[in-house]
């Protein structure tokens, strides 16, 4: 009695799309002999440890209804393979003909991962195991009780890992009971299909399993091999038997499809977090219309957003908040009141404009907040607040700059593998999932751009002029730029000096010129010197990326000239202002005097006269005036670069672009052009820009969030800028993989700028009736006010203690020890990594040049054969042209690629053609 | 010679009686009927439901090379050319399931590297020579550069990835290349 068991074969972890196999067994392996299958279908299911059986309802078609099959029973036996029989029903239809339905029976199969050890209770477990599933097409109830006493089923399934894991519960459980029930199942049930259980012994199982293991082994081996599919089907025919219904199958398991659900997901999630950082779209379609080193303008505009974003955090959330919120309200004491003469003109647009009137008398500067030592019923601590504020925008502002700068040093040490830089470049570029042509056009860009870049790198490293001339022009330009330098240094000196005199003696006295003298210099030097520093670097022959660094630095020298006219002249100013505070103080007290004694005279006990604070005198409060310089010169220029933006770019291309119709020469190619995107110059307005907010960031604490604005502004404006009225430079080069360099100008401008307000914290006593130190000798006594009064006295002792210079002074030794020993280990790594590169390096070329060799070898002992074969066969003609010695080497899987001259090719996909290859090698 | 598209087994019918069994968990399958159904969707005139006979059909490749995947891609003629049967472009229902197959996100990376030898092998000689760099470049940078530059850009790639020293790159030349590219492994796409 033939038995049909449904076998699946789990799956092993490394094929899991093939978990799905038909194998039909004859019970007694009986070869030859004929069998009957019924046509009706069964499947069980077993869930959460009960055996219940369900039936499969199957579908009916209207075709099949009406007919009787002709059952036909084929049995292939492949005792070679030990392939389990199968049993091959064909049906044919009344009405057509030719089609013809298959069934099979199969045998699923728990994957025997049991020990050996429970090979008694693994025939039982089996019996339970193993489910007659039947799979019916074409099948209806009345089907299945004509053909119910047939003992065959046919067996479909589609095995579940989650069904076999449930599976596992009864076999424990209730043995028994399963047991009975599937012994009885065949028969009894009666209209419905017979789920035989058939008994194997445990040598036909392994036999089973083994055969499964070959034909999956067989398909996957098919799987990875580059046929078209015909030749798959064909090659796995002629190796084992496919049924029709298999074939379907085995076609999607030789198939790769984009299934998998997570990888898409994941696909998608990378997407999101790519379209989570700000501007990257942005930045990335700039990048690939105009190279990696304008990109790095905006990637560093972006991180200094960033920056900014911090400090506003601060500064908006821990002082001007709070004072807004729970200080005094406006106009409760003088410093938060426009003085009466200043009423009138207060709310003008001009005053406002230039920051004076009522955005004077505002939270948005220093002499608004008041000296109170705790407001609010939250007892915030302003003063202390706003001065612990003002260090740690500074000290944040290193710690960011300093370790981004470590950071790009670590990614840039990395370094990457360039041997097959053009290879990769010119295969691996296109992104095969580019859907949609705007992205494909951005994506044409880019790569060609990255070519470009390239193209000029390796231009740059092939260069080998003459090294004496080079470097000849090298030092002249070097010079020639220090007399630059120091001429419009020595300029700057001047001018400034003339400009003190002339402030002495009252400025009313001289022309527009000559108070504006510094200002047109300086304006002039800064139009007119980076001009020539371009033309003198074309002489140094640098590469692009190297002579925008050396550009860097040398405006940037020019610029500090800028930086210290700009403090000179601040520096006067607030002499100037504490001179006249001193005279307001004197004037204070005879004000007062003459209050009281015009009054009120000798009576101390009548009440204080209250005097609107608008008409109490005050001082000139210089911290304010500081303030105020810094926010209008941070608008002016803000201002100077959207307006040069407009004229310079947009205008010229505009006038560029319709003017061209009309014009007698080709304004596009010709002399004005479209301007190219000037990286050097906005860098370093990014640079000094940022400079003057970390001056001035601590008596004005709104700095911050008008950078902010600008920086946002432009990004948008500048974005746009590039995009439609710029044109890619000439050269466009690869910037390097960091932005240390403009890291690096940074730190310099934040030392610089940190300098002068730490000076005026330190050592400039503040004003007397005004900003939240008022009546303090220096500003940093809120720092000892607070640990006398806010912590306990032995805080303070300690803290005395711990400022000790006897102590200070050993901690600052130690700290700068072990930065000298940091930084020599460092260095040592450092130069042990280069070493290890270098030597590795050049056991690549060492190995490709060995391969190369062995090559040129092959292919001359190659021609030697020939010829002595053909010589060989020109004496006797029996004689065969032997095989060439290098091609029997390769044993790989995968049918093995022709190498070099060799003729051992053939292709993979051309297997049956190796002659015809073979001719084309040598041709 | 398979008759895996037989009207009434496929799709219907089958398909309700898998899910019925829950017996749709190979997911592969339904993909393969997706891009089927994609392939019928191409034609719906051209193609029949009815695969029992292996009905000779091609889709010509002005209809394979409009779909989506490829509509952008510039080596579009090529793919097509590579993976159909008569080298035209003109692809039956199996090269098209071929095609995908291969350009598949799940198949592996030496068959990935076979197919794109192929690809970029635009004359078929089993190497890839200068004149085929020359298409690949120009193709992929809209002739943007220089005759100069797509010169030197294939004096470099053989220079990098010519290991037998015969001025072309074999398919292990190439493997041994792709291989190595990081875009190669990340991306996972030809």
């Amino acid at each position: 009695m033939p038995r049909h068991k449904l076998i699946a074969s789990e799956s092993d972890g490394k094929d899991n799309e093939f978990s799905l196999y038909y194998v039909e067994v004859e019970e007694n392996s009986q070869g030859g002999q004929e069998k009957q299958t019924t046509r009706d279908g069964k499947r069980r299911r077993e869930r959460n440890g009960e055996v219940s059986r369900r039936r499969a309802s199957e579908k009916r078609t209207t075709e099949v209804d009406t007919k009787r099959a002709e059952k036909k029973h084929e049995k292939r036996h492949k005792t070679a393979r030990k392939e389990g029989e199968k049993h091959e029903k064909r049906q044919r239809r009344k009405n057509a003909d030719e089609e013809e339905a298959e069934e099979e029976s199969n045998k699923e199969k728990k994957n025997i991962k049991n020990e050996r050890t429970k090979t008694l209770r693994r025939d039982d477990e089996k019996e339970k195991d193993v489910k007659k599933k039947r799979k019916k097409h074409v099948k209806n109830e009345e089907d299945n009780a004509n053909s119910g006493k047939t003992k065959q089923k046919d067996c479909h399934d589609m095995p579940l890992k989650e069904k076999k894991k449930k599976r596992k519960k009864p076999e424990t459980t209730s043995e028994s009971e399963s047991k009975s029930e599937s012994d009885s199942a065949p028969e009894s049930k009666d209209n419905q299909a017979v789920g035989v259980l058939g008994s194997l012994t445990p040598e036909e199982l392994e036999k089973l399993k083994e055969a499964v293991d070959e034909r999956k082994k067989l398909i996957a081996t098919m799987r990875g091999k580059p046929w078209p599919m015909k030749k798959k089907l064909v090659v796995l025919r002629s190796s084992c038997v496919l049924q029709r219904q298999e074939t379907l199958l085995i076609i999607s398991f030789l198939y790769y499809s984009n299934c998998q659900k997570w990888m898409k997901f994941q696909r998608d999630f990378e997407n999101f977090k790519t379209a989570c950082i700000p501007w990257e779209m942005k930045i990335k379609e700039i990048e690939s219309h105009f190279g990696s080193s304008v990109a790095s303008y905006f990637i560093f505009l972006r991180w200094m957003y960033g920056i900014n974003m911090i400090l506003f955090g601060l500064t908006f959330g821990l002082v001007m908040v709070p004072e807004a919120l729970m200080g005094k309200p406006y106009g409760s004491i003088p410093r938060k009141t426009v003085p009466r003469e200043e009423e009138a003109s207060a709310m003008n647009f001009a005053i406002l404009w230039d920051f004076g009137g009522y955005a004077k008398y505002s939270v948005l500067f220093y002499g608004y907040y008041n000296s109170q030592r705790a407001i609010g019923w939250l007892k915030f601590r302003l003063p202390l607040s706003y001065f612990l504020v003002g260090v740690g925008t500074v000290a944040y502002s290193y710690m960011v700059v300093i370790r981004t700068m470590a950071r790009n040093a670590n990614e840039e040490g990395g370094g990457d593998d360039t041997s097959f830089n053009f290879s990769w470049k010119t295969f691996t570029s296109w992104d095969y999932l580019i859907g949609n042509p705007e992205t494909a056009d951005n994506k044409f860009a880019s790569i060609t751009t990255s070519f470009k870049e390239a193209i000029v790198e390796e231009q740059e490293s092939r260069k080998d002029d003459n090294i004496h001339l080079t470097r000849f022009l090298r030092v002249l330009a070097n010079f020639l730029v220090l007399c630059c330098l120091a001429g419009s240094g020595y300029l700057i000196y001047f001018v400034v000096r003339r400009s003190q005199k002339f402030a002495l003696l009252g400025l009313e006295n001289y022309g527009w010129w000559e108070r504006n003298e510094v200002n047109m210099v300086m304006s002039l030097l800064g139009m007119f010197c980076p001009m020539l520093f371009d033309v003198i670097s074309t002489l140094e022959n640098y590469h692009p990326r190297v002579a925008l660094q050396w550009q860097l630095g040398r405006i940037f020298a020019l610029f500090l000239g800028n930086l210290y006219t700009f403090i000179i002249a601040l520096m006067d100013a607030i002499q100037l202002k504490r001179a006249e505070e001193e005279i307001v103080k004197k004037n204070m007290t005879i004000w007062q005097a003459n209050l009281y004694n015009g009054t009120v005279p000798d009576n101390s006990t009548a009440p204080p006269i209250t005097v609107h604070p608008a008409d109490i005198p005050r001082g000139p409060c210089w911290e304010t005036m500081v303030g105020q310089e810094f926010v209008r010169l941070i608008i002016s220029d803000t201002m100077t670069t959207y307006i040069t933006l407009l004229i310079g770019d947009f205008l010229r291309a505009v006038l560029v672009r319709f003017l061209n119709n009309c014009w007698c020469w080709d304004l596009e190619y010709g002399f004005p052009s479209y301007s190219e995107f000037d990286v050097s110059g906005n860098v370093l307005g990014l640079i000094f820009n940022q400079g003057m907010i970390w001056m001035g960031a601590f008596y004005a604490p709104c700095l911050p969030a008008l950078n902010l604005l600008r920086l946002h502004v432009s990004m948008y404006l500048q974005c746009w800028a590039v995009m439609c009225c710029n044109v890619p430079q000439e050269r466009v080069f690869k910037a390097s993989g960091s932005n240390n360099f403009y890291m690096a100008m940074l730190l310099v401008i934040l030392f610089l700028s940190t300098l002068p307000a730490i000076y005026t914290i330190v050592s400039i006593p503040p004003s007397f009736d005004c900003g939240p130190f008022s009546g303090k000798t220096r500003m940093f006594d809120v720092i000892q006010e607070t640990l006398e009064s806010d912590f306990p006295a032995w805080f303070g002792k300690m803290f005395s203690y711990a400022s000790n210079p006897g102590l200070v002074l050993p901690f600052l030794l130690l700290l700068v020890l072990a930065i000298y020993y940091l930084q020599s280990t460092s260095k040592t790594y450092k130069r042990v990594n280069m070493e290890l590169k270098k030597k590795l390096q050049t056991q690549n070329e060492e190995n490709k040049k060995k391969n190369k060799l062995a090559a040129l070898k092959a292919a001359n002992e190659l021609e030697q054969a020939r010829k002595a074969g053909e010589q060989r066969s020109s004496s006797s003609q029996h004689t065969q042209n032997s095989e060439p010695p290098v091609s029997s080497t390769h044993t790989t899987t995968r049918p093995p690629a022709s190498r070099g001259h060799t003729s051992s090719g053939h292709l993979p996909g051309h297997p049956q053609q190796p002659q015809k290859n073979s001719h084309s090698n040598r041709r | 010679m398979y008759g895996c598209f037989a009207p009434p087994y496929f799709p219907h019918t089958i398909i309700k009686q898998l899910h019925k069994g829950n017996l749709i968990a190979n997911s592969c399958l339904s993909s393969l009927l997706r891009l089927f159904h994609r392939y019928r969707d191409l034609a719906l005139q051209l193609v029949p439901m009815d695969y029992t006979n292996q009905p000779e059909v091609r889709l010509p490749y002005e209809l394979i090379g409009s779909m989506p995947e490829l509509k952008d891609n510039p080596f579009r003629q090529r793919i097509a050319e590579v993976f159909s049967e008569d080298g035209e472009g003109n692809m039956t229902l199996d090269d098209f399931l071929d095609m995908f197959s291969v350009l598949s996100e799940m198949a592996p990376q030496d068959l990935k590297a076979y197919y794109a030898f192929k690809i970029y092998d635009f004359n078929n000689d089993d190497f890839i020579c200068k004149s085929d760099l020359e298409k690949t470049l120009n193709k992929l940078t809209c002739n943007e550069l220089t005759e100069d530059e797509v010169r030197m850009v294939c004096e470099k790639v053989i220079d990098e990835a010519d290991l037998d020293n015969d001025g072309r790159l074999s398919l292990e030349d190439f493997q041994h290349m792709i291989m190595r590219a990081p875009d190669f492994l990340r991306i996972k796409t030809i």
